[in-house]
């Protein structure tokens, strides 16, 4: 490893709950992107092929709310081996569209979903998918944020004014337009 | 002993989703299975909400085709309503969708795939990824930044954002097309068909060095679904439902969409969130079907634009006159045709722009009918959405079928194929792994699209 290398920011991307519009967001940079890759290191992300998140991130943007008993694993595991955690965009910010489920009992919400089956997924011990939590929650229900970002999803020029500023250490200023949900 | 490796996540695929391989006595192959594992439950939660809200909500179902659910939920809505929406309308729906093809499209083939298909199936997982091929092909990078961008930017011109757009509502659309977003549209496609005509050179260069894995790669018989036009042709916003054989016989043809529950009926097991379609006449053992990009092609008749047919020609030459071409590896080829044919379609719609500029674009009327189904070809296959509402358009009923789900049963028979084409029961390395996860690349799965299929009492 070079030593350039080594003094690339350590940059890691999560999906949780929610639809990957904000990975789509973040994809919108387009030729940002070029830039993005000089000055980080893709650490983690769906987007690449690492299992296991990693020790010593620098900044972890997070999509999505926390769902089931895997996500919210997940969302201790961001917690203890990030530096900066982002909520990036309303589901993580509020629970947003996946927490409109929370007024339904999950056992008997997914009963009906899965009726006919012999062994409902997700209430099947062996079954090898995550259990789900009775309510979906927003990142900072389970674990401490760090910055807020929210729209559904933030457009592209807000992550990356977002993104940049964080890089360089620098304190978030984003304008009012940038700050909005939906 | 027997023994159980699990892919946990599977990776440069949209959603989540594990991977198990179980191995005998003797290490080698005995079976593999591929997990959904998020749940969301848009049908249950949906219920007793107005329809008129559900092309915004059920966008959310997924950021890479929200286009594609705002659509069939708008052409639900439009049943619902019992109304013929505007011609305007109708031709601007179907541009917003083709630029949807083309940035799904792009980003399976140049962001997902292109690391294996350039750097090799075992190559460094520390590189294999998109921000690994920046630094080795910048320029196949910046295609692909490129042309998912003229997609996306379409999407943006008309309905204001390139992520969830407000554009299409029961009845129409919200706007037509003004005389400076025909401009900016009409700039952006020269340098489109630029790229994917290199894209169609970049794949058939590799794929005559990955002769293996397009023989191992999901190659197996079956049938083929989809939407076709009232005359057979290429189709991706409405149409009829057909159906072929694995001989290229057409089993089902001219099937108006809201009859879908007599083709298809669905398993659950416990070991995935996703249910498992199966065509309903065969049964679940042989009524394996694969639909998307793949399947359309095989099904139509002609793809109905001049570059799009030249190439259809030379896929066709895949497999022996006649038959369907069965290889799942040609996802990828199929891919990069209906994205030449959808820059096609958008090019020769915008060139009689003045249809598209005349207002009405929305037709308006009070819910006159129960039961509404809007179906339409998205970029991973058939989706239909059906609601049942009150008086009030309150919904009462809501049924999801969404077009990754209908591959299900096709990605797990291609990823037993590969493990057991691969496993030599020595020892389980990284790259042999990376195998069976572009086994489920090819299909482009949108997984939190299809954690919900058929409803229940199907």
């Amino acid at each position: 490893m070079s030593e350039v290398e080594t003094e690339k920011i350590r940059l890691a991307t999560v999906w949780l709950s929610g639809c990957s519009g904000c990975h789509m967001s973040l994809l919108d940079m387009d030729e940002h992107l070029l830039e993005l890759e000089k000055a980080v290191r893709l650490v983690f992300s769906p987007l690449a092929d690492h299992k296991r998140f990693p020790d010593g991130v620098d900044v972890v943007l997070v999509e999505g709310a926390v769902a089931n008993v895997e996500q919210l694993a997940m969302a201790r595991t961001i917690r203890e081996r990030s530096r900066v955690v982002v909520a990036l965009g309303d589901c993580a910010v509020t629970g947003n569209v996946p927490s409109l489920r929370n007024r339904l009992d999950s056992d008997a919400l997914l009963r009906a979903v899965y009726a006919g089956g012999e062994c409902v997924p997700g209430l099947d011990p062996k079954g090898l998918v995550p259990k789900l939590l009775p309510s979906v929650l927003p990142l900072h229900r389970v674990v401490s944020v760090d910055v807020f970002l929210p729209g559904c999803p933030p457009d592209a020029q807000s992550i990356w004014a977002a993104v940049t500023a964080l890089i360089r250490g620098e304190p978030l200023n984003l304008s009012e337009a940038m700050r909005r949900f939906g | 002993m027997t023994q159980t490796v699990i892919i946990d996540p599977v990776t440069r695929i949209e959603g989540h989703g594990k991977i198990t391989i179980h191995l005998d006595e003797a290490g080698r192959v005995a079976d593999a299975q591929f997990h959904a594992t998020e749940f969301r439950g848009f049908e249950k939660f949906c219920e007793g909400r107005p329809f008129w809200e559900m092309p915004d909500l059920t966008s959310r179902i997924c950021g890479i085709c929200p286009v594609s659910h705002m659509l069939a939920s708008a052409k639900a809505g439009d049943a619902l309503l019992g109304v013929r929406i505007p011609e305007a309308a109708q031709k601007l729906r179907r541009v917003i969708h083709w630029a949807q093809i083309v940035q799904s499209h792009a980003l399976n083939f140049f962001h997902l795939s292109a690391p294996d298909l350039i750097l090799g199936m075992e190559s460094d997982p520390a590189q294999r990824n998109v921000m690994g091929l920046m630094q080795t092909h910048p320029e196949v990078v910046r295609n692909g930044i490129r042309l998912r961008h003229v997609g996306q930017e379409i999407i943006r011109i008309l309905g204001g954002k390139s992520v969830h757009p407000s554009f299409a509502v029961p009845g129409g659309v919200r706007s037509p097309l003004n005389p400076e977003a025909l401009k900016s549209i009409q700039q952006l496609l020269p340098e489109a068909f630029d790229i994917v005509e290199q894209a169609l050179d970049l794949l058939k260069e590799r794929c005559g060095r990955l002769q293996e894995e397009i023989e191992r790669y999901g190659d197996f018989p079956s049938l083929f679904v989809g939407l076709v036009t009232p005359e057979g042709g290429l189709e991706h916003y409405d149409g009829l439902l057909r159906v072929m054989d694995e001989e290229g016989e057409i089993l089902e043809d001219g099937v108006p969409p809201e009859r879908y529950g007599d083709l298809f009926a669905e398993a659950v097991e416990p070991w995935s969130y996703l249910k498992f379609p199966y065509y309903k006449p065969r049964g679940q053992d042989k009524g394996l079907y694969r639909v998307g990009p793949l399947a359309r092609l095989n099904i139509c008749g002609f793809a109905g634009t001049p570059r799009a047919d030249r190439e259809l020609r030379l896929f066709r030459r895949l497999s022996k006159a006649g038959k369907p071409v069965t290889g799942s590896f040609h996802y990828h080829y199929a891919r990069l045709i209906e994205i030449l044919f959808a820059l096609e379609k958008i090019d020769e719609t915008l060139r009689d722009p003045a249809d598209l500029m005349r207002l009405p674009v929305l037709s308006q009327a009070r819910v006159n009918e129960r039961v509404g189904v809007g179906a339409i070809e998205a970029p991973r296959g058939t989706l239909f959405h059906e609601y049942h509402v009150d008086e009030h358009g309150l919904l009462r009923h809501v049924n999801l079928i969404v077009a990754s789900g209908h591959n299900n049963l096709a990605m797990n028979r291609t990823i037993q194929q590969i493990a057991r084409a691969y496993g030599n029961g020595t020892k389980i390395s990284e790259g042999f792994l990376n195998r069976i996860e572009h086994g489920i690349r090819l299909y482009d799965p949108c997984l939190s699209c299809s954690t919900h299929v058929l409803a229940p009492g199907r």
